[in-house]
């Protein structure tokens, strides 16, 4: 455990300075403590933890601002994650009592530990709701690697508003993740 | 989308993070949260018509330092909570610290006072009204550090949203010290704290609402 904290926490320090690499790096070890967190948390709701993990992912990132580098990164990301987690129940709990539980009997057979996790709600096509002025600057900067200079040209949109719709853009896009759990 | 892809385009094109961000947002939260009960104190009751001749007196100041000793403790308070995973630490303390000397001081001067001078130094003249005017001043400061604090990802909402009201009632009592006569410590002992904890309990019934992020 502390070898991880310390590489994870090296990871994100350089993300947080600004290198994609080590931030890339951050985020994949991050994705895979996180669902090792999540199936035993909530093995009988296996099917929602890819789901969860993206929602924690970017929820991660949206709040990477408030990790302190001297504070433990264990208790902020895991601040976070059981935050999350525990909308989630909640979230799910509104559900079930205005339906039906979601399974029923035919689903025993569609479980299967080999099947690889796949999303449900796709954030690629949250993404399509946001406003232009946000959704464009993800696309041009976060999908297609383009830089912000490139991206004022391409879109008419001042830098600092590609920056800005960037960030708010993620922002919404959690806020949209949140309410389609 | 797969989760590989989400990391992708979440790493790609990341700019380097400000990394006194969270610092510099709750000054701003704060300063509007000053800024906006003074006027707010200005507007609706007027500053004192004596300031002029109170604030050489230690006594004004006195009055001051309450509110101010329990900005610091809510503050430091409302820093931890409004981040994910940080314990409270010495917050408590110095929230309790000031209250304690308040009420020991209070009780203090009740006693060894005469026993007709009592009730008035308890209820002064306005205690009707003092913790809903200091609700009222409070108000803009509760939107400031409510903005503030939803920025920085709180994950404890009840707790973070009761530390994010207690700070703006200590503002909004701040403010009021500039309209307020009373200069009995067990007057402010009662009534500002009453003012300020309504202002920590709207928080905690809000936090949950408001803080979702």
């Amino acid at each position: 455990v502390l070898s991880a904290e310390t590489r994870l926490r090296t990871l994100l320090v350089g993300g947080l300075a600004g290198d994609a690499a080590a931030y890339r790096a951050f985020l994949g070890d991050l994705t895979r403590h996180l669902r090792g967190y999540l199936r035993k948390r909530i093995p009988q709701l296996s099917s929602d933890v890819e789901d969860l993990v993206q929602e924690i992912l970017l929820a991660v990132h949206n709040a990477r601002h408030t990790y302190r580098t001297d504070e433990p990164l264990t208790a902020w990301v895991h601040a976070i994650a059981r935050y999350k987690l525990m909308d989630f129940f909640r979230a799910r709990a509104r559900r079930e009592s205005l339906h039906d539980p979601l399974d029923d009997h035919a689903d025993l057979f569609a479980i299967s530990d080999d099947e690889p996790s796949n999303a449900r709600r796709d954030i690629g096509k949250l993404l399509d709701h946001l406003p232009e002025k946000q959704r464009l600057p993800i696309v041009h900067v976060k999908l297609q690697g383009l830089s912000v200079a490139e991206t004022a040209q391409l879109t008419g949109l001042s830098e600092s508003a590609v920056k800005v719709g960037v960030h708010r853009g993620l922002k919404a896009l959690a806020a949209r993740v949140r309410s389609v759990v | 989308m797969k989760t590989d892809d989400l990391i992708e385009l979440l790493a790609t094109g990341v700019v380097p993070v400000d990394r006194n961000a969270s610092r510099h947002r709750l000054g701003i939260g704060l300063s509007l949260a000053g800024l906006g009960s003074l006027l707010m104190m200005m507007w609706k009751f007027g500053v004192r018509p004596d300031i002029a001749s109170v604030i050489p007196t230690p006594l004004f100041w006195a009055t001051l330092a309450f509110p101010l000793c329990m900005a610091a403790g809510a503050l430091l308070v409302t820093a931890r909570l409004a981040r994910p995973g940080a314990g409270v630490g010495l917050g408590w303390p110095a929230l309790a610290a000031p209250v304690a000397a308040v009420w020991l001081a209070g009780i203090g001067v009740v006693a060894t006072a005469a026993p007709a001078d009592r009730l008035p130094l308890i209820l002064g003249s306005s205690w009707q009204v003092c913790p809903f005017h200091i609700l009222l001043l409070a108000l803009p400061a509760f939107v400031a550090i409510f903005w503030a604090v939803k920025g920085l990802a709180p994950t404890r909402l009840r707790f973070a949203g009761a530390a994010a009201g207690l700070l703006a009632g200590a503002v909004g009592t701040l403010a009021y010290c500039f309209r307020c006569p009373e200069s009995s410590v067990a007057f402010w002992g009662i009534w500002y704290l009453l003012g300020m904890i309504l202002s920590s309990l709207a928080g905690a019934v809000l936090g949950p609402a408001l803080l979702r992020w």
